[in-house]
Parts: structure tokens; C-alpha cells; sequence
């Protein structure tokens, strides 16, 4: 049985203390301070003012930006849903494997996150590349060279590669909790796997596949590296216009203010799937 | 398939931020006499054995940290020094940064070795009368290209800028400052221009164009053009002599319309822990012997006359090092033209970008 955490307040907040003292100190004012710059301006090359002012967000209203962030948003949406087809199957595959291998499979989802990402980046363009090994091996049957590096094709790819550990892991964790009786018991009643899996199995599983798809689709929305190096000239994400105008452009107020629509896209993201679930919950209850 | 190691400007690109921490564990090698000097350089961008003879010759560690862009150098510096003696800016932020008051005035009774340098260089635009900088290396843009792929000579900024002869072949420098430069110098406009026109023509002149490019490399474009990625690059004229040592197929020219000349240089930027040290290191990276060996790993033209005159044959009359004079006659430094000017840089490549 849980405890409240009323009845033992003291120990509470010795665990809570450091913990909250370390991100107010190192997450918090950071973030405060690039939200009031976003509401600033630059009054010479090194120094910014906070005059509460609201240009640099209307300036982010110019079609220019707007159509990146739509890009971006279509890019992390198309990148979550197909890391969900990919990795729908191989969470599944896990959960249904013998204990024994599960250890080792899990690992192997998690192996890629030894490797710095822009090792891994890198590694992927030399995959990739006019003349790297995937074309180097079509060569051998007569196709190619393919264009595969340097395209929005690429960046989709080298995004879904990063990304879907961050959606097996989830999936896994809430597909592994299912309660396998009903599973049988659909089987038994006469409906096949696929319809088990679709009327069983993704109802049952449904806030851990949101919940996973949210934490890969908010990296996916940041993304730099991956656009900026795998991709050609057009397949610019906002990230990538936020850092040009941190350093390139030395311009940190309105930086301050893309980074903080992407936050506010973010919280958005989250309050949607927060409401999802709750109406789930209640209609569960009443049911 | 080669595996090109990213040089100077490349790798270090890539990483972004995540580059600031990297530096070179000289400082616990020698206890000696405890001087010691922090210094932010580029990546391949020293001697092999420079930082080590100094330490032998002074008792002076080098504690050397690399950045990876202008702009990086700038941002780090921004809120204040954090301990830097000895800082290499391209010439454009030695102005930029001096106007920013962030650049600390050179003692030139402590660089005797300034008399090494060539005349040309000893008195330029960018810092009249070498007030705040010392000039470390220079490089020239110009179009790198595989021979076997592209016909004749390419001595055109047509050929990337304006023409789909080389579709899907072409790599533009991503950086916005350079590549609008270069674009106006193509459009028969002063580098320097501010003329709105100019901007708009420019950026018309990119979307146009870019159907045809294949990537926006940020100073890779060696590798790219080493790799068999594209046929025809910008980049620095040091970037792709060091790939030329590896596959005689390249070549490069520096286009008949001028280009952008550059002059990475040493300054002492203020609040330094050491600035007498840091002076001492500076004068020792113009001597003659010193500055021979920093030229023979980094292939960079060196403004260091005395230098030059102690390299090898290949190097000094390299043409690709040092393109021929006339051409040079037409090259002009890029000149910090206020902050403004540089913010609308950054737009029109964000706008190309996008369209």
C-alpha cells in the first residue's frame, strides 16, 4: 500500500529538497532568464534589455517562420509515426519473447545511446553517402548510385533511427503490463491476432503508446544535428534558426523568443495528451 | 571508400556547442615554473610539435581549447573572458569584437617578431596599425572542384551561383555573412553593400539556384568534395590544399570576379589572467622557425614573410595556397558592417532556406 506522502513530511522533503534546489538553480532560472529575453531587446553588441516588449514575437509571425515551424511539426509527426509502425511490432515482439532474451533485446534497443549521437550521425552519412556502403552494394546488382544523403529523405530517416528508442521503450513497458488472460480469451471467443491486437491490445495499451509517442515527438520537433548535417538545402527545422540567431546573428531576444513558441507548442502537446487521458479515465469510471 | 578525417572548421561544426569543452591535456605535463596560458584556436590549426617547443623554450604551458566558428568565439566571449589569454578571430571579428570593446590593445615593444611579417599585412584596413591583432594565417574562397567531373576550369561563380549545369552536384558554404559576400561580388556589387536592391537580388538569386545544390556545408565542403558527394564547392583555399595532398582529382581556383579574402589573426582579448605571457606566446608564433613548422602541417597561406621564406618549394609556389596575384589584386576583406547588416544576412539564408 502507498503511503501519503502527509504522514511522513519529513522524510518527504529531505529526498524532495535537493533534488527541486538543483533544478530551480540549473532548469528554472536559466529558462526564466531566455523567457525574459524573449520579451527584450539588444541595446548594443553584448547586452540585452528587458523592456516587456512584444516585437520579437511578432516578428515570429512573419510566413517565413511559420512555415518552419510547420516543417518541423510535419517532420516530428511523420518521424513519431513511423517510428509507431516500426516499433509497434518489435515492442510487441519483445513482450511475447522468453525472459531470457528479453534482457538482451531490451539492450540492444538501448545500445545506440552509448554512442554519442553525432558519432552515430556521422556514421549514418557514410551509410548514406553517393558513395558509401548502401550504394556501394546496389552498385553490385546494377543500381544506383541512389541520392539518399542530403534530402528531406535522409533527415526522416536519420530522425526515426534516433527516435525509436524513446517510442520501443514506453511501448514496451505498457504492452509488457497487459493482462495476457484477455488476450487468450479473445483468442479463445474465435477473434484472430490481428483483431485481438487492434480490439484488445490497443485499447488496453493506449495511454502508454501516447505517452510514448509525445516523448518522441517533442526531441524529434528540436531536432539540429540530424537536419542539419543529413539534410540538403532545404530541409531546415526551427532548430537550427534558433541557433543562427544565438550565434550567427547575435540576436538572443528574438532566439529567446522561437525557443520559447517551440516550448509553448511543447506544453501544448502535453496538456493535450494530459486532457486525452483524463477523459479516458472518467469514461473508464463510468463504465 | 575514404574515410575523410574532418579538418580545421568541420568536425568541431558539427558538434556546435558541445565542442566547447574539448581541449589538450598539455598543462599537467610539466610542473616546471607554473606559467601557464589559455589558448582558444581552431581545430587543426597549430604546428604538431609548436605548442610543445614553446613550453621547451619559455617554461610556458599552453593550455589550448578549440572553437569552431567566429560566432561560437563570440557568444563564449559575450558575457565576459572566462580565463582566455590568446584568442585567433577572422578579421571581420577582430573588428566586430573590438568594437564590442572586448579586445585588449597589443604592447608592440613585446612582438619584436612583428618585423617578419609581411609589408601587406602589417598595416591593414580591418585594424589600423595592427592596434589590436596579429596576423596568424590568410585564406582566399574559391571553388574546389573534381577535375574529372567538371568541364574546364570553373573560374566562374556562375557555375555555382546561377547556372544548372552541375545539378545536385553543388555544395554552397552555409555560413551567411560569406555566402551573401560572395553573391553580391558575383552581382557586381561592393562586398560591403547595403544597398537593399543588392539583398533582394541576392536572395532571389539563391532560391533560384537552389533547386540545383545539393547541401549547405558548414566549412566541410572538402569532405564532401573528397567523399564523391558533390563535384564543385566553395570553401577556403587551406581546406581543400590539405585534401588535394590525398586525391590529385581536386583542384581548386579562385573565381575571375574576386572573392573573399580572410585573415585569421592572434589578439589578447580583455580581462586575460597573463597578458604578458600571452604577448610572449604571440611573438614566439611569429618567428620565423616556429611559424615554418605551423605552415607546414596547417597548409594555410602564412603572412609571415620570414616563414615563407623557410617552406619548401611545394608550398611557396603552390597555386593553390598562394593564387596568383592578379587574382588576389581582385579579393576583398569581408568588413563588419554593424549588427543590422549582419541580422539580414542571417534572414535572406533563412528565408532561401525555407523557400
Amino acid at each position: 500500500m502507498e503511503q501519503d506522502w502527509k504522514q511522513s513530511r519529513g522524510s518527504f522533503f529531505t529526498a524532495f529538497a535537493p533534488p527541486a534546489f538543483w533544478l530551480t538553480l540549473f532548469f528554472l532560472v536559466p529558462l526564466a532568464i531566455i523567457w525574459a529575453y524573449s520579451f527584450g531587446k539588444n541595446i548594443s553588441m553584448t547586452e540585452v534589455a528587458v523592456t516587456g516588449t512584444l516585437s520579437n514575437y511578432a516578428r515570429i509571425a512573419d510566413p517565413v517562420y511559420i512555415s518552419i515551424f510547420v516543417k518541423s511539426i510535419v517532420y516530428a509527426a511523420l518521424t513519431t509515426f513511423l517510428c509507431l509502425i516500426v516499433g509497434f511490432p518489435v515492442a510487441l515482439a519483445i513482450t511475447f519473447a522468453p525472459d531470457k532474451a528479453k534482457a538482451w533485446l531490451l539492450l540492444l534497443i538501448m545500445l545506440p545511446f552509448w554512442t554519442n549521437l553525432l558519432v552515430r550521425t556521422y556514421a549514418l552519412m557514410a551509410v548514406l553517402r553517393t558513395e558509401g556502403y548502401v550504394n556501394t552494394v546496389l552498385g553490385w546488382i546494377g543500381i544506383g548510385p541512389l541520392p539518399l544523403l542530403h534530402n528531406n529523405f535522409a533527415v526522416v530517416l536519420g530522425l526515426v533511427y534516433v527516435n525509436l528508442p524513446f517510442l520501443v521503450l514506453p511501448l514496451y513497458s505498457a504492452l509488457d503490463r497487459l493482462d495476457r488472460s484477455l488476450l487468450e480469451a479473445s483468442l479463445d471467443l474465435g477473434a484472430g491476432h490481428i483483431r485481438t491486437i487492434r480490439e484488445i491490445v490497443i485499447p488496453l495499451a493506449l495511454p502508454g503508446i501516447l505517452s510514448g509517442l509525445l516523448i518522441t515527438f517533442i526531441p524529434a520537433l528540436g531536432s539540429y544535428l540530424t537536419p542539419d548535417l543529413l539534410g540538403g538545402p532545404d530541409s531546415q527545422m526551427i532548430a537550427s534558426v534558433i541557433e543562427r540567431n544565438f550565434k550567427r546573428a547575435n540576436d538572443w531576444p528574438f532566439g529567446s523568443a522561437l525557443s520559447f513558441i517551440l516550448m509553448y507548442l511543447t506544453f501544448f502537446a502535453i496538456a493535450a495528451q494530459t486532457l486525452v487521458a483524463a477523459r479516458r479515465r472518467k469514461a473508464g469510471g463510468e463504465a | 571508400m575514404p574515410f575523410p578525417l574532418p579538418t580545421r572548421r568541420g568536425f568541431l561544426a558539427g558538434l556546435g556547442t558541445a565542442a566547447v569543452g574539448l581541449s589538450f591535456g598539455l598543462s599537467g605535463c610539466h610542473k616546471g615554473s607554473g606559467k601557464k596560458i589559455n589558448f582558444y584556436n581552431w581545430d587543426t590549426y597549430i604546428g604538431k610539435t609548436t605548442l610543445k617547443d614553446f613550453q621547451a623554450a619559455s617554461g610556458i604551458d599552453v593550455n589550448m581549447s578549440l572553437f569552431a566558428n567566429n560566432d561560437e568565439l563570440f557568444a563564449k566571449l559575450r558575457g565576459g573572458n572566462q580565463g582566455y589569454d590568446v584568442i585567433v578571430p577572422t578579421n571581420d571579428f577582430v573588428q566586430r569584437m573590438g568594437a564590442a570593446g572586448m579586445l585588449m590593445p597589443l604592447d608592440h615593444a613585446k612582438i619584436p617578431n612583428f618585423k617578419n611579417i609581411a609589408p601587406e599585412f602589417q598595416d591593414v584596413a580591418f585594424d589600423p596599425g595592427r592596434r589590436l591583432s596579429m596576423p596568424y594565417t590568410w585564406l582566399v574562397l574559391g571553388i574546389g572542384y573534381r577535375k574529372s567531373k567538371v568541364q574546364g576550369v570553373p573560374d566562374d561563380w556562375k557555375w555555382v551561383f546561377d547556372s544548372p549545369m552541375y545539378k545536385d552536384r553543388i555544395a554552397l558554404l552555409s555560413e551567411a555573412g560569406d555566402l551573401c559576400r560572395l553573391v553580391f561580388k558575383y552581382l557586381g556589387y561592393p562586398m560591403d553593400t547595403s544597398d537593399p536592391a543588392a539583398f533582394r537580388k541576392a536572395e532571389e538569386l539563391l532560391i533560384k539556384q537552389k533547386p540545383y545544390v545539393k547541401a549547405f556545408h558548414d566549412d566541410n565542403g572538402q569532405d564532401l568534395l573528397l567523399a564523391g558527394d558533390v563535384d564543385i564547392v566553395i570553401e577556403y583555399n587551406g581546406d581543400i590544399a590539405q585534401v588535394m595532398r590525398e586525391d590529385p582529382d581536386l583542384n581548386f581556383v579562385v573565381p575571375r570576379q574576386g572573392s573573399q579574402i580572410s585573415s585569421d589573426c592572434l589578439c589578447i582579448p580583455k580581462g586575460a589572467p597573463s597578458p604578458d605571457l600571452a604577448h610572449e606566446f604571440i611573438n614566439y608564433l611569429l618567428d620565423a622557425k616556429a611559424g615554418a613548422e605551423i605552415s607546414q602541417t596547417i597548409q594555410y597561406p602564412t603572412p609571415n614573410a620570414a616563414a615563407k621564406a623557410l617552406m619548401p618549394a611545394t608550398y611557396r609556389d603552390n597555386p593553390v595556397i598562394f593564387p596568383p596575384q592578379p587574382i588576389l589584386a581582385k579579393c576583398e576583406y569581408a568588413k563588419y558592417a554593424g549588427e543590422a547588416i549582419s541580422r539580414q544576412y542571417e534572414e535572406i539564408i533563412t528565408r532561401v532556406r525555407a523557400a
